[in-house]
């Protein structure tokens, strides 16, 4: 009995001095600044700054000296972290959000078919292109649910997709998600947007939905330089500083819309006044 | 006697008997064929007429790009009057040439018939080719290529594929029964082309004047016809391999791994026409049945056309058809309109009433292993399918997820009317979308 503890207990005390030891010898050297910059970071390991996962762009920055300004998730005051913790001026980051662009659920777009099978966008496009007879409609099967990590996207009741603008970080998840290419990254600035993603000609769209582009040009004629066309589809030019929302209540479909003034009609998020801190991951 | 198959599969109700007795018959020209550009497995056919041109039956329309191509031949004579995507039964729309027939029906200028003893394997392959033969079971995988084995994979073994197994179908058995002698010369020629020891014709018991009629004409020659089970899906080449010679084609391999090579019978009369008459492939064997239309009927059916002029000739539909299936019930792709054109993989066209399609909503799976004992391919489908759901593809790739066959077993046996197939696909595709990134 004794003689097994002690056996026991040296073999144990020998082990301990060993890997003490080896702990020191073998110590890898940690930049003091990594660990401070992903203790600023949002933790999500979204990927939106290109890296695979927060501690790899905490080691970028210090390492390779990537950019403080990548940090979607974490925005304006995670940049200035960076920022300070390097020593280097916060640039500032133009803040993203995705978008669904498409307003046609199941009440105001058709179906080819009815489709029963696997509820996952990716596995319904593989069945004959998928049952929304617009190719370039949301499927509304969820595939952007599923994938974005901070709760930001909704399905309605009617099928379709809703982005809250409150929580999105501009991760782009839900953009490689998509298998039909539905979501965009916009400025977060700009909040008018052309909630149609079809390339087809304006009688072919009125076949198949509603809420379409139809390519008629009124938005660009009215107002000029603030909207492209391109391919029967309207986009809205970034780049130009939008005060208003120009062209919306001239849309004979009701496709070009403002966030600002709310969510559409039957999504169930509601636009909050400030835009709250994104949940960090312990 | 206990007939030859393979462990798992299932019988479904087979509902031949609405078709099995109807002689084959010519389906009328349409007055406009569409014919699309791809209708085989790889790269598809790249168009050398153009709008307006006048082109006779048997024309090349469409020439082959790659290896694994074909070309594409005008089904009749008539005039160029569109080329540009059309509907197609994918689904989708493709690239096809819409040829508005002349009602003459000219032949254009067809290559000479080749004399099989005289001929090389070179010559008889580069026909096969030149006729756009593609395997007429329903996957269109084309014949040259399959015909090619490289030469570290010795070929002793042709497997004719007369099985038929998918339920309503038809059309393989009255060819059999009917033209039993294009049959055998496509016999001869796969036989010289692969230098082959031995020879079987595998068909479904549930053909008995089939099996007699072809065991009375191969008596002579060194031809073997193997009754099997009647069980779906006896026609899948590697279940049929191992029920005719009990070969396992190993995971991942191809039928030559254990040197075999299996065509369908269909194919192999395309072949005689192609090697004998130097006729390409512009028609094919069409069952076209289902308790929605008047008059089931087998037909010789040129490609290209659409499959409303086939339902018509049936008689037309008793009732609003809910269902349109391309091919046969278990793995046939259904169609959204009758507008797409026959092609050269449509062994069939069934139309469902609204009670016989299942719209019943998935309920959870209740473990109760019947997708595991249907498998032919002895996988878990169950599990796979929760993995892909899931999308962990790495794990559903563990379960040999890239083993199965979609055949479709899994799904109709299964009681909570899960979508298991069509999961299982998913996870194929992700990961071979995966390795071909690799």
């Amino acid at each position: 009995m004794i003689a097994a503890v002690i056996s026991l207990g040296g073999i144990g005390l020998a082990a301990a001095v060993a890997l003490g030891v080896a702990a020191k010898k073998f110590a890898v050297e940690v930049d003091p600044r990594e660990a401070a910059i992903l203790e600023v970071l949002s933790g999500a390991n979204c990927g939106a700054c290109g890296l695979p996962g927060c501690s790899a762009y905490a080691k970028a920055v210090v390492e390779e000296g990537v950019p403080a300004n990548l940090c979607s998730p974490g925005g304006q005051a995670t940049i200035e972290a960076i920022a300070a913790i390097m020593g280097v001026a916060a640039e500032a980051m133009v803040p993203q959000v995705a978008v669904v662009r498409c307003q046609g659920d199941n009440r105001k777009a058709k179906n080819k078919f009815h489709y029963l099978g696997l509820q996952d966008c990716n596995a319904a496009q593989r069945i004959a292109d998928g049952p929304k007879a617009c190719p370039g409609g949301c499927l509304g099967l969820g595939g952007c649910e599923r994938v974005c990590p901070f709760g930001a996207i909704e399905m309605t009741a009617d099928g379709i997709a809703v982005i809250s603008r409150d929580k999105c970080t501009g991760c782009k998840k839900c953009v490689a998600a998509c298998p039909r290419n539905v979501i965009a990254m916009t400025p977060r600035t700009a909040t008018v947007h052309v909630l149609c993603n079809s390339h087809d000609k304006g009688a072919v769209v009125r076949k198949y939905c509603e809420v379409g582009c139809i390519g008629c040009q009124i938005c660009k004629k009215t107002a000029p330089g603030a909207y492209l066309i391109e391919d029967f589809l309207a986009r809205v030019v970034y780049e130009e500083e939008q005060d208003a929302a120009p062209g919306i209540e001239k849309c004979p479909t009701k496709c070009i819309r403002d966030f600002a003034l709310g969510y559409p009609e039957g999504s169930s998020f509601k636009a909050a006044e400030s835009r709250p801190e994104p949940e960090h991951a312990a | 006697m206990q007939l030859k198959t393979f462990p798992g599969g299932l019988h479904p109700p087979d509902n031949k008997q609405w078709s099995a007795h109807k002689p084959i018959e010519d389906c009328p020209l349409p007055e406009e064929l569409i014919v699309p550009l791809g209708q085989h497995i790889g790269a598809p056919a790249v168009p050398c007429v153009a709008v307006g041109d006048l082109v006779k039956r048997g024309q090349v329309i469409g020439e082959a790009k790659g290896f694994v191509s074909v070309p594409v031949h005008a089904p009749t004579s008539g005039e160029v009057i569109a080329v540009e995507d059309r509907p197609h039964p994918m689904g989708r729309d493709l690239p096809a040439v819409v040829i508005r027939a002349d009602g003459e029906d000219a032949w254009g200028d067809l290559p000479a018939p080749l004399d099989i003893a005289a001929a090389t394997i070179d010559e008889l392959r580069q026909r096969i080719l030149s006729c756009g033969i593609v395997g007429m079971g329903g996957a269109t995988f084309p014949a040259h290529v399959k015909l090619s084995p490289p030469d570290e994979k010795p070929i002793d073994t042709l497997i004719l594929n007369g099985v038929e197994c998918e339920p309503f179908l038809t059309a393989d058995h009255r060819l059999m029964l009917e033209e039993s002698e294009r049959i055998l010369s496509g016999i001869a020629v796969l036989q010289k082309i692969l230098g082959v020891r031995q020879t079987f014709i595998g068909i479904e018991a549930n053909k008995p004047d089939a099996i007699e009629l072809l065991s009375r004409a191969c008596a002579d020659l060194s031809v073997e016809v193997t009754p099997l089970e009647v069980k779906y899906p006896q026609g899948a080449e590697k279940q049929l391999i191992l029920a005719c010679v009990d070969r396992e084609v190993p995971s991942g391999g191809l039928p030559m791994d254990v040197g075999v090579v299996v065509q369908n019978v269909g194919t192999c009369a395309a072949i005689a026409d192609a090697v004998l008459r130097g006729i390409p492939l512009i028609e094919r064997i069409a069952t076209i049945s289902g308790p929605a239309l008047v008059e089931p009927k087998n037909l010789r059916v040129r490609i290209g056309t659409p499959l409303r002029k086939l339902v018509e000739v049936c008689g037309g539909t008793r009732v609003e058809p809910a269902k349109i299936i391309m091919g046969g019930p278990m793995m046939g792709m259904t169609q959204l309109s009758l507008e797409v054109p026959a092609i050269r993989g449509t062994s069939g066209l069934l139309l469902f009433t609204a009670d016989q399609v299942s719209t019943r909503p998935e309920g959870p799976c209740i473990r109760c292993g019947r997708c595991v004992r249907a498998c032919p391919a002895h996988i878990l489908p169950t599990t796979i399918a929760a993995y892909a759901r899931l999308d962990l593809f790495e794990e559903a790739e563990a379960y040999n997820a890239l083993d199965c066959i979609e055949c479709g077993c899994c799904t109709y046996s299964c009681p909570a009317a899960l979508p298991l197939v069509q999961s299982i696909r998913y996870a194929k595709n992700a990961i071979l979308a995966k390795r071909r990134k690799v």
